[in-house]
């Protein structure tokens, strides 16, 4: 596929309908690209679309949307394949869906680990395989998928949803290796904390993001294929010290 | 939200910068968290306590991640969205496409519940009344918890009572308002100096019924005869004939970065704002095509400029004072003011048409006047005597803005309250939604 910004883009987006999926979303249907979306909750989806819909200037009914639950691996196939059909093709896969919750909650509820783990590790992972096979199939296209800066060392308060996606992390990183040459693009955004619904709860640490930064970056890595992004912008340097800091200083900083 | 003072309790402030502790739930799910909550707010644009938790409940909804836009007729203008949609949003989106809100506040820093819940009024009230007269519906979410539409088919009693009910009467969810068609984005706007608060009265007659957009800029450092002298504002949407081609360019803004300490309040950075302000237009008169948020907000252009104020905040007063109050009495309201001493980096002024449809909506014909006022020892005293005084001449104030009056005052200005009262006991028998304001000045359960 051609990886430069020329021309619409052929998207598909799973978790379009808050956070920084939404804004991201809103900024590519804004600039012409065509959507489809997928997620869970009919209502929610009906919505997402009508607002996408409004802010690109189509008409109605223009953006496709199909059910797809990160919680159920059967629904990954027949969600990619509607979106193919329906938007006649596919450049881009977007990937901001997935599940937080506190240290705490997880530690006293293994039911809830093992659905966290699966959600942002295996499922996830799945969905990306599916997503791969269909646009090496066409010759390529780009995988962007949101991870987060909490994969980056292991810390004590997010132990358990830092190593889902430490692991995700890691299978970008090979994903963009392997399958290069062939075309594909992986572009794995590592967002620091950004002011989401998911966030809601905490407090705002300093260079807290607003989705909307994050979207322009992220919409930015994706025309050009980069494959590491950390966003908002702040994060990068931060992230630089602090994935060299050696074991013993994390330990005293209580991290 | 700011924390107070390093002490690790979280805050909840209006635009006024004083603050409470509480905090705020957001969700993109509006109707999830509005479940239980008693209050809703909007972009804290508010400049006193009216989005403000109760002391005891300290909790307030965040309606800001609601921003979906959910339908929209190109051919009838008529716009249904989430509440928290954005007036900022709003105008990105559909002035380039020639449409326009029919009524729009100071600021672009609004939702489009807040702008219900207030019932905005602009600088074209005497033509096209408050913000509340263009909504043709509301989904709210009542005290009982259900979830209902409401306009002036349906419920008309709730839908009429929560235009200009300060978020009293429940939360609104979704707001289905008609757009305005405007030929260009730019505007044709005459500017002219005007020497005192007089003749200011009476240039704002005449040019409201030119042009449909009017207001003036009032300098209160100038005392005696030339007390009052400012500029005068009018002007409307540009025709395609006259406005330039291209789409108005996004306007640089800036950022004012801290809190002053508050004693140049009442120093130099009062002075110099009203003089840069009144000498900017240093000829008589203007004419010429302006940039809309230049017309629109000129406030919106340095971001966070509430920090002028220093830490203690200000307040902002603003009243409307009938027409059968005559034309000196803007004049007498001014003399209170500078009579005391108060300094008042701001005073807008504004013409005012007939009441709208909102049970509590502020505006009545006559004349608004706007006053910012940092907060000091005796902020209660002069507020109390501006009350007074509107009271006398059959004024009122506008809610949104209120931080000081007394219960006393508020209930002597408003015969409406009681109607009001009533629709709302009969929505919320328990008393459930409030504010701090509604406890402060309705007698609310605190
Ligand atoms: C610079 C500036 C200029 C202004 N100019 C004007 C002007 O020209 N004309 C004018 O009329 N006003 C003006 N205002 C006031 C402003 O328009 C109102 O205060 C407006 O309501 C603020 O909207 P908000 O979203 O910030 O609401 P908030 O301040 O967050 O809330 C205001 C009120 O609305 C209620 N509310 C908010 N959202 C909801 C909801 N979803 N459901 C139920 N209740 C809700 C809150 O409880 C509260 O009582 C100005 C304010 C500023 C700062």
């Amino acid at each position: 596929m051609d990886q430069g910004a020329r021309g619409p883009k052929r998207v598909v987006v799973l978790g379009a309908t808050s956070g920084m999926g939404r804004a991201l979303a809103r900024r590519m249907a804004a600039r012409g690209d065509r959507l489809h979306v997928l997620g869970i909750g009919d209502d929610e989806l009906a919505r997402s679309v009508a607002d996408l819909e409004i802010r690109a200037g189509v008409r109605s009914g223009s953006i496709g949307w199909s059910r797809c639950d990160l919680e159920k691996p059967e629904t990954f196939a027949g969600a990619l394949e509607e979106a193919e059909r329906k938007l006649g093709g596919l450049d881009v896969v977007v990937v901001t869906a997935a599940m937080f919750a506190a240290q705490a909650d997880l530690e006293s509820d293994p039911k809830l680990t093992q659905r966290l783990l699966t959600i942002d590790f295996t499922n996830t992972v799945l969905f990306c395989e599916e997503a791969k096979r269909r646009l090496l199939a066409r010759g390529g296209g780009t995988l962007c998928v949101f991870s987060s800066v909490a994969g980056e060392r292991g810390r004590k308060p997010v132990a358990l949803y830092g190593a889902a996606k430490a692991g995700l992390t890691r299978y970008l990183e090979a994903m963009d290796h392997k399958h290069h040459a062939e075309g594909l693009r992986v572009v794995t955004v590592k967002p620091g904390f950004v002011k989401t619904g998911m966030t809601a709860g905490l407090k705002p640490p300093p260079f807290a993001g607003e989705p909307e930064d994050v979207a322009a970056r992220v919409m930015r890595a994706i025309d050009r294929g980069t494959p590491e992004v950390y966003a908002p912008v702040a994060w990068g340097p931060i992230m630089g010290v602090i994935r060299r800091l050696p074991r013993f200083v994390m330990r005293r900083v209580g991290f | 939200m700011r924390n107070g003072n390093g002490s690790g309790v979280s805050m909840i402030e209006g635009w006024g910068g004083i603050g409470v502790p509480g905090r705020e739930l957001r969700s993109e799910n509006l109707e999830r968290v509005t479940e239980r909550a008693v209050l809703s707010r909007g972009l804290g644009r508010s400049y006193g306590d009216s989005s403000l938790p109760p002391a005891s409940v300290g909790e307030v909804v965040n309606t800001t991640l609601a921003d979906r836009l959910l339908a929209f007729d190109e051919e009838t203008g008529l716009m249904r969205a989430e509440a928290g949609l954005s007036l900022l949003a709003l105008n990105r989106i559909f002035l380039p496409r020639g449409w326009f809100v029919p009524v729009t506040p100071g600021t672009q820093f609004v939702t489009l519940g807040g702008m219900v819940a207030s019932d905005v009024h602009g600088k074209e009230h005497h033509v096209r009344g408050c913000f509340g007269e263009h909504v043709t519906r509301l989904k709210m979410r009542v005290a009982d918890g259900r979830v209902l539409w409401c306009s002036d088919e349906q419920h008309q009693d709730l839908f009429r009572a929560t235009i200009g009910g300060m978020g009293l009467t429940g939360h609104i969810l979704e707001v289905e308002v008609r757009m305005m068609r405007i030929p260009t984005a730019w505007i044709l706007q005459e500017s002219r100096r005007v020497d005192d608060i007089d003749e200011f009265i009476a240039r704002l007659k005449d040019a409201s019924h030119r042009l449909p957009a009017t207001m003036g800029w009032i300098d209160l450092l100038t005392r005696g005869k030339n007390m009052g002298r400012g500029t005068l504002m009018a002007g409307d949407f540009a025709s395609a004939d006259v406005a330039p081609k291209r789409f108005p360019k996004p306007l640089p803004r800036v950022t004012m970065p801290f809190e002053l300490p508050s004693w140049t309040v009442d120093r130099w950075s009062v002075r110099a704002f009203n003089t840069a302000y009144y000498w900017k237009h240093l000829p008589r008169e203007m004419h010429g095509i302006v940039h809309w948020e230049t017309f629109f907000y000129p406030l919106d252009m340095i971001r966070h400029w509430n920090r002028m104020y220093g830490a203690r905040g200000f307040t902002q007063y603003q009243c409307v004072l009938p027409d059968s109050a005559g034309p000196s009495a803007p004049r007498r309201l001014l003399e209170i003011l500078t009579s005391r001493g108060g300094a008042s980096m701001l005073c807008v002024i504004k013409n005012c048409g007939p009441e709208g449809k909102g049970i509590l909506s502020f505006p009545m014909p006559g004349t608004s006047i706007a006053l910012d006022i940092p907060v000091r020892d005796d902020t209660q005293q002069l507020v109390d005597a501006l009350n007074e005084f509107v009271l006398r001449e059959g004024g009122r104030i506008y809610l949104t803005k209120d931080q000081f009056t007394r219960p006393e005052h508020f209930r002597a200005m408003e015969p409406r309250l009681p109607k009001f009262q009533e629709i709302r006991a009969k929505w919320d028998p328990e008393q459930r939604i409030r504010s701090a304001q509604s406890v402060r000045l309705f007698g609310d359960k605190p």
